[in-house]
């Protein structure tokens, strides 16, 4: 199978079935431009399969490795591969469309072939990030990927979306210039280079090496986002689509925690080591401070927006504990996050598309007539929570553990999210489902149709299946984060 | 290999009977839940049967049922470790559990959620189970967090009922409040012995005795102390301890059935349970079961009190079972773990028969709560009156009956005990066996004796007392008389009852002077010989028996049942005045000592002003407002000013340029 290139179908699958829906043009044709991104979701999703089948998991390096040149006056190239690290980021994308796609299914009714483009090539570019292995191919697909984003917050989103649109503009465009800067040092200081892998054994200096890690540490917090600039994600929530929250939560998120793996760690370690202190207390800030205020939203999309934040502050943690269990937790915690962020805004988005309302003073009694929807909104809360059996434990269970090792007062800030993330989560469970009938909106309500059942469903059992059988996802990482650890714990000082 | 098949079947078939009631809950009969969950756990319980005469044989087990997940050096299994501790715990899950599903037949009858109902507590038994068999810390929190869950999900049964929602998220909280002591422990324990599995952590536990931890500045911490105090902040959560006991009251909201099950015999004991397993750990500190005994004695003193002004029949058993919890924590700080465990299977059952009767009783009483509604129900119940006296005596320690031996063992061994507040913790043992003796027969009384109260049309319980937790209340219309219920109902009763009176002078002969737990429980008993001198004295079950009547204990219990038969059946004025006298104490304990108030005033009430502050004055006041904004409103206003410039006539732009060519002149002049 390797043969074949798989990354590259993972990636242009996608794009070319996002133009081939596009043509379909207008409105009239909706139902065929449904039906061709659902085979273009599909296809793009089936490509990545083989990825993790075929994955030499005693393999710490990149695989499914291509290469071609792309622009060889600047020594550019079209590299791709992934490792233990970035290959199940791969697969959670292509899934993630497919649900999107679904998601919009009869909900969107106006541009609904730019709606599914959109998607469609958000994915293949957001695939495009997490196999590049050269700067300036990453830099593209980073960059690229917030277009489709942007349409899809401004055309389908909600009635304050230029304020948001803007916020999140503001917030990236700082961070993603000091990192096209600090691919300028690193390509002159390898003797013109754009490999991110040569940038890997690049002896650097420690003051120039805490500089790349600058630029580096503010274009991916405003990704993940950390606090404290974390404040552009709540209003984009709030007014993106359903859909578009969330490819936002599970996979846009995903993407600055990614470059911290690939760029930050490996390229700038002594710097790492240096600064880990300053990303902890970051972290912890966001697990805290997020936890506090997310219990007091009034807005279902705000409330979960800050819990996301909360869960990537143990991503960030889990990263510069500088152990194996802790990255391990860490990439888990990510992916269970985007299987739970992603249903609970569908969730949310179920509601909303029956009553137009995200405030949860607006619920209440919601089980009385939806059962079935209240019995898996249950399970994704208890997710959110933190629930053994669900994967929403796994992750931050091995970054406590890990916490303990490196020092017990972390530990104790980070096990709070315990506490806070159950009373976030089951304080608007039981304002919005429990109860009696709030009012005459509720009381009309009508259970989840077919196919979000189906969706629900779905993620449901990825929910269980990582709570109760990690290993397979924890096995492919094992090589590359070893050879991770071990490569950051060699200095690059000369 | 057959016995491993077992195992597996133990937990796995009550989790299908769960399965069948639940995922299809809404097409099913009810015949069809009830009688595929009834299976399921009366498979689990004769297999546990089967198990325990294999244990008993001498057939133990550890081993690995599979591999959860490997990461770094560590490796997390799902396992089972099959001793005499859990073949006794599993007897008791299953035993009980069963019983409460026949009842519930009864008394769910009329609920619309009756599949749902089924499908959670057969849940429960699988969680319970998984708890009880673990052979790995990870499991066991698993477990932990599995019956919190249903636990939650049960009190919250009538989830139209304001106060059943609130309830069951306080419970889940308190709870949460426990694990984070817990996470911690267990994380200590993975820091330090590189491994959660039972068997190696205790088997390395000596050589941490003298290890210290670095927690705070310079200070050096025993590391088995900072351990045993997180995981008994574990236990402190999930067995109701003092200050995290809060929840338990309140969880009487939930259906009868399941306050028997897990709010009395199963759930509120896994801490117990807990800490007896770890018994290798908690031998290493003193210190650290020091704490354990004083929580326990303030447990089982100070929640007794409560129990005496309650007037909902459910509240005062379940006050009852926050003390009785107590007992059984302070017999683990005296390092009787054995008792400990031996107190909680007698406690099972006679708690659970209690809890069952006082549903009984509600279902003859069409779900009226309130103690001073009821009066003479002996002669329209029989067979409820009987087992309940049999259960209240079994409680306050009637020589020869269940409660006796396993009290009086706690007390004799607290007594022995030479750690740190152990005096305390007598005094409240001893103390605690009058307030028992009184609260369990001024409800008897109440209940089952004295003048008929009921079916008067106005039930007597005044609107705004703090009380009446139990809306639901229809009560008996005027002239309307009790019933016994139907034999579903009365059956559990009657099967309950029998352990109740015999199992403790079954029980306490090899469990807790034999080798039961011989190689299961650990007791240094040069260190804590608490149990080993009481052990010197005891001369077999029927010695104990007859020596019990010359010991304070037995004469505290026999004043506690005549004061109270004198206040409530002779003189009701008494109590009366007392309450009017010290009407301080009395609004003390009507306001359960405030704990409420302060959690809802503090913890709660500070939660949500610090998220509001830290989400108006942080992320949309300081980052928001001054530096997104600020800075956005910066650029606008650096383009106000640049935009002067660009004025779009022609003569400016030329003046513009001329002033800098002179400017460029004059410097290459100046140079030049």
């Amino acid at each position: 199978m390797s043969n074949y290139p798989l990354l590259s179908l993972a990636i242009w699958i996608p794009i070319v079935a996002g133009f081939i829906v596009l043509l379909t043009g207008g409105d009239r044709n909706a139902p065929l431009a449904r039906m061709l991104a659902l085979f273009g979701a599909v296809a793009g999703f089936l490509v990545t399969i083989p990825l993790w089948a075929g994955f030499d998991v005693a393999q710490g390096g990149m695989q499914f490795v291509e290469l071609h040149g792309w622009i060889p006056r600047f020594n550019i190239n079209y590299h791709l591969g992934v490792d233990g690290i970035s290959m199940l980021f791969v697969i959670l994308n292509a899934f993630i469309t497919i649900i999107v796609v679904v998601a919009g299914w009869e909900v969107i009714q106006n541009k609904v072939a730019q709606y599914m483009a959109a998607f469609l090539i958000m994915s293949g570019l957001m695939n495009g990030i997490f196999s590049s292995l050269d700067g300036i191919l990453f830099y593209v697909f980073f960059e690229a990927s917030l277009i489709p984003l942007y349409l899809i917050i401004g055309v389908w989103g909600g009635a304050n979306r230029v304020y948001a649109a803007f916020k999140f503009f503001l917030y990236t465009l700082f961070g993603s210039l000091l990192f096209l800067v600090a691919q300028m040092y690193l390509f002159f200081q390898s003797g013109g280079s754009f490999s991110i892998l040569d940038w890997h054994k690049l002896p650097i200096d420690l003051v120039p090496q805490i500089w790349i890690f600058l630029a580096f540490l503010i274009a991916f917090a405003v990704k993940v986002p950390m606090w404290p600039v974390h404040t552009w994600l709540p209003d984009a929530h709030v007014e993106a689509p359903t859909g578009g929250s969330i490819v936002l939560a599970a996979i846009g998120l995903k993407l600055g925690a990614y470059g911290f793996l690939r760029f930050s760690l490996p390229i700038a370690p002594d710097a790492s080591h240096e600064l880990s202190g300053l990303v902890i207390a970051l972290s912890l800030i966001a697990v805290v401070y997020i936890g506090f205020v997310a219990l007091v939203q009034a807005d279902m999309k705000k409330l979960v927006a800050y819990s996301s934040i909360a869960h990537m502050g143990f991503v960030t943690l889990g990263f510069f504990m500088f152990s194996a269990l802790a990255i391990e937790g860490a990439l888990v915690q990510m992916i269970s996050h985007g299987f739970v962020s992603g249903a609970m805004f569908f969730c949310i988005g179920v509601m909303y598309d029956r009553m137009h309302s995200r405030q949860i003073a607006d619920y209440g009694g919601v089980v009385n007539t939806m059962p079935k929807f209240a019995a898996l909104f249950m399970l994704f809360s208890m997710a959110n929570a933190g629930l053994p059996a669900t994967s929403g434990f796994v992750g931050e269970f091995m970054v406590i553990l890990a916490a303990v090792k490196f020092n017990f007062w972390v530990a104790v800030l980070a096990a709070t999210s315990l506490i806070l993330g159950a009373a976030y989560s089951l304080w608007m469970y039981k304002r919005v489902i429990f109860g009696d009938v709030a009012n005459k909106h509720v009381a009309d309500l009508t259970d989840i149709n077919g196919r979000e059942f189906a969706i629900l469903g779905v993620l449901a059992l990825c929910t269980l299946w990582m709570g109760l059988y990690p290993q397979p996802f924890t096995e492919v990482m094992h090589a590359s984060v070893n050879d991770l650890l071990r490569h950051v714990a060699v200095s690059k000082i000369q | 290999m057959e016995m491993q098949k077992l195992y597996l079947l133990i937990p796995l078939a009550p989790l299908i009977g769960a399965m069948i009631a639940g995922l299809f809950c809404r097409i099913i009969p009810r015949w069809v839940a009830h009688t595929a969950t009834i299976a399921g756990v009366a498979i689990s319980f004769i297999a546990s049967v089967l198990v325990f005469q294999d244990v008993m044989a001498g057939n133990t087990f550890n081993g690995t049922v599979y591999t959860w997940m490997t990461s770094g050096e560590y490796t997390f299994e799902v396992g089972f470790l099959i001793d005499t501790l859990t073949a006794t715990m599993m007897l008791v899950v299953t035993f009980v559990s069963l019983m409460v599903h026949i009842y519930t037949i009864g008394y769910m009858q009329e609920d619309p959620g009756y599949n749902r109902f089924f499908s959670y507590i057969s849940l429960f038994t699988f969680s319970m189970l998984m708890l009880v068999m673990a052979n790995n810390f990870m499991q066991l929190f698993f477990g932990w967090e599995a019956v919190g869950l249903v636990s939650y999900l049960l009190i919250g049964f009538w989830y139209t009922r304001p106060t059943a929602i609130f309830a069951n998220m306080k419970a889940f909280l308190v709870n949460r409040v426990g694990d984070f002591g817990f996470i911690l422990g267990i994380g200590l324990v993975l820091a330090h012995f590189g491994s959660l599995d039972y068997a190696t952590v205790f088997a390395k536990a000596p050589e941490f005795a003298s290890a210290t931890i670095n927690i705070w500045g310079d200070q050096q911490w025993s590391l088995m102390t900072v351990t045993c105090i997180c995981l008994f902040i574990g236990a402190m959560g999930k067995s109701a301890q003092v200050p995290l006991h809060v929840w338990l009251p309140d969880s009487m909201e939930g259906p009868t059935p399941i306050s028997a099950l897990i709010h009395a015999a199963t759930m509120v004991t896994a801490g117990i349970f807990m800490v007896a397993r770890t018994s290798p750990l908690f031998e290493l500190s003193t210190t650290a079961l020091s704490f354990v005994i004083i929580i326990g004695a303030i447990t089982a003193l100070f929640m007794g009190f409560l129990g005496i002004i309650q007037n909902d029949i459910k509240r005062v058993v379940a006050y009852s079972t926050l003390s009785q919890l107590g007992y059984m924590t302070v017999a683990l700080g005296a390092s009787a773990y054995s008792v400990a465990i031996f107190h909680l299977m007698t406690h099972a059952f006679f708690k659970a028969l209690l809890f069952l009767a006082a549903g009984s009783v509600i279902i003859g009483m069409h779900h009226d709560q309130d103690i001073r509604n009821m009066g003479g129900l002996r002669k329209y119940m029989p067979i409820t009156w009987i087992t309940s006296l049999i259960g209240s005596l079994a409680l306050i320690g009637t020589p020869f009956l269940a409660g006796f031996y396993s009290k009086d063992s706690i007390i004799e061994a607290v007594k022995f005990s030479n750690i740190p507040g152990s005096g305390f913790a007598y005094f409240a043992v001893l103390a605690g066996v009058f307030v028992t003796a009184f609260y369990s027969f001024r409800m008897y009384f109440l209940v089952f004796h004295g003048e008929e109260r009921f079916g008067k049309a106005a039930h007597g319980h005044d609107a705004h007392h703090d009380d009446d937790h139990g809306d639901h209340h229809h009560g008996l219309a005027p002239g309307q008389k009790p019933h016994e219920t139907p034999w579903v109902v009365t059956l559990p009763l009657v099967l309950l009852a029998i352990p109740s009176v015999i199992i403790g002078y079954i029980g306490i002969g090899p469990m807790v002077a034999g080798d039961y737990f011989k190689g299961v429980i650990h007791v240094d008993s040069v260190a804590h010989p608490a149990l080993s001198q009481f052990l010197e004295h005891f001369h077999g079950a029927a010695a104990m028996g007859l020596h019990a009547f010359s010991t304070p204990p037995f004469y505290l219990a026999l004043a506690g049942v005549v004061l109270s038969w004198f206040f409530y059946m002779k003189r009701p004025d008494i109590p009366a005045a007392i309450q009017r006298r010290f009407s301080a104490v009395n609004t003390l304990l009507e306001n359960k000592y405030y704990f409420d108030k302060i959690n809802e005033f503090v913890f709660a009430g500070g939660a949500r002003v610090l998220g509001k502050a830290l989400w108006r004055g942080g992320d949309v006041g300081i980052i928001d407002g001054l530096i997104v904004n600020g800075s956005a409103r910066l650029v606008g206003w650096v383009a106000t000013i640049s935009r002067l410039f660009q004025t779009g006539f022609v003569y400016h732009y030329a003046f513009a340029m001329i002033i800098g060519l002179l400017g460029l002149m004059t410097l290459w002049i100046n140079r030049a």
